[in-house]
C-alpha cells in the first residue's frame, strides 16, 4: 500500500512499539503532525520548548529502558534539541530524535528555518541520518531504533525534509538491519573472563565499582550475587546509583568528587577494583593517576573504546555487564574477609553525612534526606544539577532499582522537570519526585504548563537557597568567597505554581517537612513545595578539583584546619 | 610513551558525510591527521582510507577504537607493524630554464620519476614512492624553484597474500 513519508514514519514508530513522543510542531513537520492524528495509539506530549522534549524523552527512556522519541521542526526547533541530545549521548541514553528539514530542493540555500542539524549534532550523537529519498525512510527508522537501543545506547537523529514527508511510496517495514560497520555486542572473550576471575580470586581487599552499565543491562541480581558471594563492598558512580540496594551492608554509596568518605577510602585502599559498566568519568575518579593506587583494575564494559581511555586496567572484558557477570560468577571463589568488611563498616560509621547549615534556617541536606527516605520502591527521583543533586546522590536510600534519574556526564541544569515528565509517562503508576534547585528550575520551569496539560501528578521539591549553589560553594572554598553572579532572584514559586493551577506550599522549618511531603504524596495531582533553606550550606564530603580521591574535605571545620 | 607515525587503514561505507564524521572525530578527540587518502577499493560501495596519525601506541589504539565505533566505518586496522607497501604520489612543478632542464631530467631519472608536463620555463614532475624518497627529491629540486606541489598522502597495502583488513 502506498503511503506518504509522514505515514511511513508513524507506521514505523508503531512497529517499534513507540507509545509516547515528546515535541513541538512547526513549519517543516506539519505533514508529520497531520499524519500523527491518524495514529491515536501514539501519545503526543506537547512541550513548551524543544529542549524539554529531548530531556523528557531521556527521562522516559531511562525509566522504561527503551528508546525515547522526540520531534521538532527544522532550524530553531532542531537547535533547541541540541542540549538534550548531548545529555543523552554523555549518559548513554537510548533516544530517537526526529527533526523536520526544509524540502530537499531548498537544502543548502539558507532557506527559512534551515539548519544543518546532522552537521551540528555530529560530535554529540551515536549516529544520524538525513533522508534524501522516501524509499529509504522505513529502513532508516529501523536502523535508528536498532542503533539507539543496542550495545552502548545513545541518541540517533533522523532529519526528514518536508518534501520527503509528503512523497509517496510503497511501505514495507524491514525485519532486520544490514549495518556491516556496527558491532554492538561482542560475545565476551572467555579467556578474558578467566583472567579476570583469577585476579579476583587472588585479591584480599576487593571493591566493585558499579556504573550505569549495570542498570542498562539490568544486571542487578548478578551484581548482588557476586558482591555477596565474593564479599566485596560496592561503590557507585553517580549514574550507577540504583544498581545495588543502598541499605545493603556492602553498599558504600557514591565515589568521587562528592563521594562518601567510606567509598573513596575503600577504593584508595583496595587491592582490586572491579569496574562494571563505567567510563571512569573524572568526577568519579578525580585525579586519574592517583586513582586506586594499590589496586589491580579489572574493567568490564560493552564499549571497547572505554577500555584504557581514562584508567588503564590490568585486565578487561568487553561485553554486556549481565552476560559477563554471569560468566564470571561461577569462576569466582566464595570468600570471607572479616577484616576488610570490618574496615569498611568502620569507615562508614565514623564518617556520617551531616547537615551543616550555617544559620538556623533549614538544611538542604535535611530536606533532601527526608525526600529520599520517603521514597519507596514505587518512587522515581529526578534531579537537576548542582548542590541539591549531590545531596540527593549522597542521601539516596530508595529500595527501587533504577530509581534515580539525573544528568551525569553533561551536567545539564534544567534537566529535572522535563525528565520527570518523561519518567512519569514511562511509569504512570509510580510517584515521580523532582528535586530541583532554584537556579536550574528556572531554566525549564515553563514545563509546569506541560505537567498540567498532560494531567501528570509530579511532585516537586525546590531547594531554594537564592544562589547558584554549587558555583557559590566553589567561590567560597577556592575563590576566597568572591561571590560573582551567583546570587539570583527567583519568583515566588508558590504563586507561580498557582498561576499554572498547581497546588503548592512553602516550608521553612524542620517540623513542616514530614507533613508537607505526606500532603504532597496524598494529593492526587501535581504538587510543588518550595523549601526555603540556608543560603550557604556546602556539600561535603568533597574532593577538591584536581586532587586525588582520598584528599577529602569532610566538613567546614576541617577546611579551616 | 614514544610518539611515532602510525598507518591506519579504514574501510568505510561510501556515503555522504563519512569523511566529515572521521575528520570530526580526530578533531574532537585531539588527534592530528598527518595525511589521509581516500578512494574506492575492491569491495562494492566501500571506500578505503589510509590515515597517517602521530601518537604513542595507547593514543592511537584509542583513536582506532573510537573510529571503529562510527557506524559507517566497517573496519579499522593499524598496519604500522606489518610489512607493507606504502606509497605516496607527488606532482611537483619546478622552474626550469633551458640551462637547468637537463640537470633536472637527470635527477628525475635517478629517482625513477617522470616528467609529465613541459612548458617554456617549467617542468612538472610526477614521483611515486615512500615519503623519504619524495622528500629527498624535493631537497634536490628546491634550488631550482618549486612553483607548486601536490602530494596525495600515504596509501598502503600489506605485503603477501593476506588482506590488510581485520574482519
Amino acid at each position: 500500500m502506498n503511503r506518504t513519508g509522514a505515514q511511513i514514519l508513524c507506521e514505523s514508530l508503531v512497529r517499534e512499539g513507540v507509545e509516547v513522543i515528546f515535541g513541538i510542531s512547526g513549519g517543516t513537520v506539519i505533514p508529520l503532525y497531520d499524519a500523527f492524528s491518524e495514529y491515536p495509539q501514539i501519545r503526543r506530549v506537547l512541550v513548551r520548548h524543544e529542549q524539554a522534549a529531548a530531556h523528557a524523552a531521556a527521562g522516559y527512556a531511562r525509566t522504561k529502558q527503551k528508546a525515547g522519541v522526540c520531534v521538532a521542526t527544522s532550524g530553531p526547533g532542531a537547535t533547541n534539541l541540541v542540549t538534550g541530545i548531548a545529555d543523552a549521548y554523555m549518559d548513554s541514553t537510548p533516544m530517537v530524535v526526529i527533526t523536520g528539514q526544509v524540502a530537499t530542493s531548498f537544502i543548502g540555500k539558507d532557506a527559512f528555518q534551515e539548519c544543518d542539524i546532522t552537521g551540528i549534532t555530529l560530535p554529540i550523537i551515536k549516529h544520524n541520518y538525513l533522508v534524501h529519498d522516501v524509499r529509504d525512510l522505513a529502513r532508516i527508522v529501523k536502523e535508528a531504533f536498532h542503533i539507539a537501543q543496542t550495545g552502548r545506547p545513545g541518541p540517533v537523529l533522523i532529519d526528514i525534509p518536508k518534501s520527503v514527508q509528503m512523497a509517496v511510496t510503497e511501505f514495507e517495514y524491514p525485519d532486520s538491519v544490514d549495518l556491516p560497520g556496527y558491532k554492538p555486542t561482542a560475545e565476551p572473550d572467555y579467556s578474558h573472563v578467566t583472567c579476570a576471575a583469577e585476579l579476583l580470586n587472588r585479591a584480599e581487599r576487593p571493591v566493585i565499582m558499579a556504573g550505569r552499565g549495570v542498570i542498562v543491562s539490568q544486571a542487578y541480581e548478578e551484581l548482588r550475587q557476586l558482591a555477596e558471594m565474593y564479599q566485596a563492598p560496592v561503590v557507585h558512580t553517580m549514574l550507577g546509583l540504583g544498581s545495588f540496594p543502598p541499605q545493603h551492608d556492602l553498599d558504600l554509596g557514591m565515589i568521587g568528587h562528592h563521594g562518601t568518605v567510606a567509598a573513596n577510602k575503600t577504593v584508595q585502599a583496595a587491592d582490586l577494583v572491579l569496574a562494571v559498566g563505567t567510563r571512569f568519568g573524572d568526577r568519579a575518579t578525580m585525579r586519574t593517576r592517583d586513582f586506586a593506587p594499590h589496586a589491580v583494575v579489572v574493567h568490564i564494559d560493552i564499549d571497547p573504546a572505554e577500555i584504557g581511555k581514562n584508567v588503564i586496567p590490568f585486565a578487561s572484558v568487553v561485553g554486556d555487564a549481565k552476560t559477563v557477570l554471569n560468566m564470571l560468577i561461577p569462576l569466582v571463589q566464595p570468600a570471607v574477609r572479616p577484616e576488610w568488611i570490618q574496615q569498611i563498616r568502620t569507615w562508614r560509621s565514623t564518617h556520617p553525612l551531616v547537615p551543616c547549615a550555617r544559620t538556623s534556617k533549614l538544611s538542604a541536606r535535611t530536606v533532601i534526606r527526608n525526600v529520599c527516605r520517603s521514597a519507596d520502591s514505587h518512587t522515581v527521583i529526578v534531579t537537576g544539577v548542582g548542590q541539591h543533586q549531590m545531596f540527593t546522590a549522597q542521601e539516596y536510600m530508595s529500595p527501587r532499582t533504577n530509581g534515580l534519574i539525573s544528568s551525569g556526564g553533561l551536567g545539564t541544569m534544567g534537566f529535572e522537570l522535563p525528565a520527570a515528565i518523561g519518567a512519569q509517562l514511562a511509569s504512570p503508576e509510580d510517584a515521580v519526585w523532582v528535586v530541583a534547585g532554584d537556579g536550574g528550575f528556572q531554566m525549564t520551569m515553563q514545563e509546569l504548563s506541560t505537567v498540567v496539560q498532560e494531567g501528570l501528578s509530579i511532585k516537586i521539591a525546590i531547594i531554594s537557597n537564592g544562589y547558584l549553589g554549587m558555583v557559590r560553594q566553589w567561590q567560597d572554598l577556592f575563590q576566597q568567597r568572591n561571590y560573582v553572579d551567583v546570587a539570583l532572584h527567583a519568583p515566588d514559586f508558590v504563586k507561580l505554581a498557582d498561576a499554572y493551577g498547581i497546588t503548592a506550599m512553602r516550608v521553612e522549618t524542620e517540623e513542616e517537612i514530614g507533613p508537607a511531603l505526606r500532603k504532597a504524596n496524598e494529593h492526587s495531582g501535581p504538587f510543588l513545595i518550595d523549601f526555603v533553606v540556608d543560603a550557604e550550606e556546602n556539600v561535603y564530603p568533597m574532593v577538591a578539583p584536581g586532587a586525588s580521591l582520598d584528599c577529602i574535605i569532610e566538613s567546614p571545620e576541617k577546611v579551616a584546619a | 610513551m614514544e610518539e611515532k607515525l602510525h598507518t591506519l587503514v579504514a574501510l568505510v561505507q561510501d556515503e555522504p558525510g563519512v569523511l566529515t564524521r572521521i575528520a570530526g572525530l580526530f578533531r574532537r578527540r585531539g588527534f592530528n591527521i598527518e595525511s589521509l587518502s581516500v578512494g574506492h577499493c575492491e569491495q562494492h560501495r566501500l571506500s578505503r582510507m589510509t590515515i597517517v596519525v602521530k601518537g604513542d601506541d595507547a593514543e592511537v589504539d584509542q583513536v582506532t577504537r573510537q573510529l571503529d565505533k562510527l557506524i559507517n566505518v566497517v573496519s579499522v586496522t593499524d598496519i604500522t607493524r606489518c610489512d607493507m607497501v606504502a606509497r605516496e604520489l607527488a606532482l611537483i612543478k619546478v622552474t626550469a630554464t633551458s640551462e637547468d632542464r637537463s640537470e633536472i631530467m637527470q635527477m628525475v631519472d635517478i629517482y625513477r620519476a617522470k616528467i609529465v608536463d613541459v612548458a617554456p620555463d617549467s617542468v612538472t614532475v610526477e614521483i611515486t614512492g615512500g615519503e623519504d624518497k619524495i622528500d629527498s627529491l624535493l631537497t634536490l629540486l628546491r634550488p631550482f624553484g618549486i612553483t607548486e606541489m601536490a602530494r596525495t598522502g600515504r596509501t598502503a597495502l600489506i605485503r603477501g597474500a593476506k588482506s590488510s583488513i581485520n574482519n
